[in-house]
């Protein structure tokens, strides 16, 4: 027990380039599976929260744009949310890496670009603003009429009818939706590190050490399975943290109306 | 390729990239490309039939059957899918060895796993250390397809699942009225009306699908994401005629383009059968359609 103690003071923070410089090379315990694969959970979070923060603003200007009657809104936001919903997200980090890299020889100020707190980070926020977009997008079309209708007799128009009526009504139709493209944003987040992005000093995610255990012990019964329970938490919390918010955004339904959100998790990837 | 290829170093650019892409490795490259649409073809209807097993289960009567269905769907669901590709290569490879090695050594004492190491009899290797280099790569690419089929059988299983339930319960309760068995009830009734429920789920799979199959890499397949990132490389006059710089952003623009066109294609296909297949159903969709004509 005591030594499990040492062990989540050596590696628990291993992710981020505290603690312990070497990895366990053999004889590994289940403890150091469950620490370093915990650790590396630090970067699937950190890449996962700020991609959806940021993505979330980004996302609704383009859902707002490929609702818009002007061409020069409308295009670029329906090529933005074609080319990242397209094609592989896997291929984009290739591309993203390497063009970063092409970018560093023309200046220093692209250097952290082509590491993955940065680079991987970008391309997780662009990704995740074109399929939210689209979604929101979806939500935006199906607002009821009434609710317009019912912002013009009060006289509200243009940002206040946007930000008071249209927008909050936008988000409660898409929030179910959106709840699923988070969890998957999650689940995208352990490809940073076998895409082009390197590991320096072997601070990698969660996905990055049990693929070290398996590589080590050949026996991919342990750590994968780790991973999986990690996940399965992690998926709880986002389900949790975000049904919070959907009774939020729905607090002003009737009680029988206002029905609880059923989880029959979509495929939006 | 060409007469004039002998000696690259002295042509202008439009002869210099007329060699360049048609070397052999670019043809290695280019055949990569049939591998990608090789697993799609194999995959997609395994698959299918995989979810179509899964989603029986789901709704067996027999209670550990149907705890085994909806595991299979949550427990895929819930973890990334990209874990599942790492972990079933190397466990399937393990499980087969395993199976043969208990067939074919049976008087073997020594333990399998000893430490670091997966150990069985030579006889039970997969695929066995005399076979061509072929076997080897057919067997990584077997191990894939299977590796794929399991992943996204769940998924499709979870499709089909709710497409069963959305059939109406009145299209099953006049099937009862007539005295059809639960067996000829399924079979009969709700298989042939599920589909239409099922196809846009089926068809954003298939998008699932064709954006995963760059995954194959990880697999250690030598795909097309492989290659690109070997042809790519800097290349020095010492060991090629072509010569060129750092060019992998460029390959896998490349890459990224044929991903565009193959899904965007494979939308228009998949909207076209959805119009077929709504002809004629009592849903809002064929309802509509009904109205145009009318």
């Amino acid at each position: 027990m005591s030594s499990c103690l040492q062990t989540i003071q050596d590696y628990g923070l291993r992710s981020i380039g505290i603690g312990e410089r070497l990895l366990p090379r053999s004889d590994f315990t289940l403890c150091e599976h469950f620490t370093l694969i915990g650790s590396g959970m630090i970067w699937n979070i950190y890449f996962g929260v700020l991609a959806l923060l940021t993505g979330f603003f980004l996302a609704t200007a383009v859902a707002l744009g490929k609702a818009s009657r002007n061409p020069l809104l409308r295009k670029p936001s329906e090529w933005f949310i074609f080319v990242f919903r397209g094609s592989p997200l896997f291929i984009q980090f290739f591309f993203a890496y390497f063009f970063f890299l092409n970018l560093k020889s023309v200046h220093p100020f692209f250097d952290p670009f082509t590491s993955a707190w940065l680079g991987a980070l970008i391309v997780l926020f662009l990704n995740t603003a074109a399929y939210s977009g689209e979604i929101f997008y979806g939500a935006l079309l199906s607002v009821p009429k009434g609710d317009i209708e019912a912002a013009d007799a009060y006289g509200l128009s243009g940002w206040a009818r946007f930000r008071r009526i249209i927008w909050p009504t936008m988000l409660r139709l898409a929030w179910p939706a959106y709840t699923n493209e988070a969890i998957f944003l999650f689940h995208a987040t352990t490809l940073v590190f076998f895409s082009g992005f390197p590991a320096w000093q072997q601070r990698g995610d969660a996905l990055y050490y049990a693929n070290y255990f398996a590589d080590k012990t050949f026996n991919p019964f342990v750590p994968y399975p780790i991973l999986a329970f990690y996940f399965i938490l992690l998926t709880l919390a986002i389900v949790f943290l975000f049904g919070q918010m959907n009774r939020y955004l729905n607090r002003h339904l009737p009680q029988e109306r206002r029905k609880r959100m059923t989880f029959r998790l979509n495929l939006l990837r | 390729m060409f007469s004039y290829c002998s000696d690259p170093s002295t042509l202008d650019t439009f002869r210099w990239f007329s060699c360049y892409l048609t070397n052999g490795v670019h043809m290695q490259f280019y055949l990569s490309f049939l591998k990608v649409l090789g697993l799609l073809a194999i995959t997609a209807p395994v698959a299918l039939a995989f979810g179509f097993l899964g989603a029986m289960a789901a709704r067996a009567r027999f209670a550990p059957l149907g705890w085994l269905g909806r595991g299979y769907i949550a427990v895929v669901r819930g973890v990334p899918d990209i874990a599942f590709f790492l972990f079933f290569v190397i466990a399937l490879d393990q499980m087969f060895e395993w199976l043969r090695h208990k067939i074919k050594c049976p008087d073997w004492t020594e333990p399998i796993r000893r430490g670091n190491d997966f150990l069985v009899c030579p006889q039970a290797k997969l695929p066995l250390g005399t076979s061509p280099e072929w076997v080897h790569e057919a067997y990584a690419f077997f191990l894939a397809i299977i590796t794929f089929a399991l992943v996204f059988g769940a998924f499709a299983a979870n499709v089909l699942f709710g497409a069963m339930r959305a059939v109406p319960r009145a299209q099953l309760e006049t099937a009862e009225a007539y005295g059809m068995t639960r067996r000829q009830t399924f079979w009969r009734i709700l298989v042939p009306q599920m589909w239409v429920y099922a196809l846009p789920g089926l068809s954003n799979l298939w998008m699932v699908l064709i954006k995963a199959t760059p995954l194959l890499f990880l697999l250690g397949i030598e795909d097309i994401v492989y290659w690109a990132r070997e042809l790519g490389g800097t290349k020095t006059p010492r060991f090629t005629d072509f010569p060129h710089p750092d060019w992998r952003m460029w390959y896998f623009l490349f890459l990224l383009v044929f991903y565009l066109a193959f899904t965007r294609v494979s939308e228009i296909v998949l909207d076209r059968v959805m119009r077929r297949l709504t002809h004629g159903q009592a849903t809002m969709g064929g309802e509509a359609q009904r109205k145009a004509a009318a």
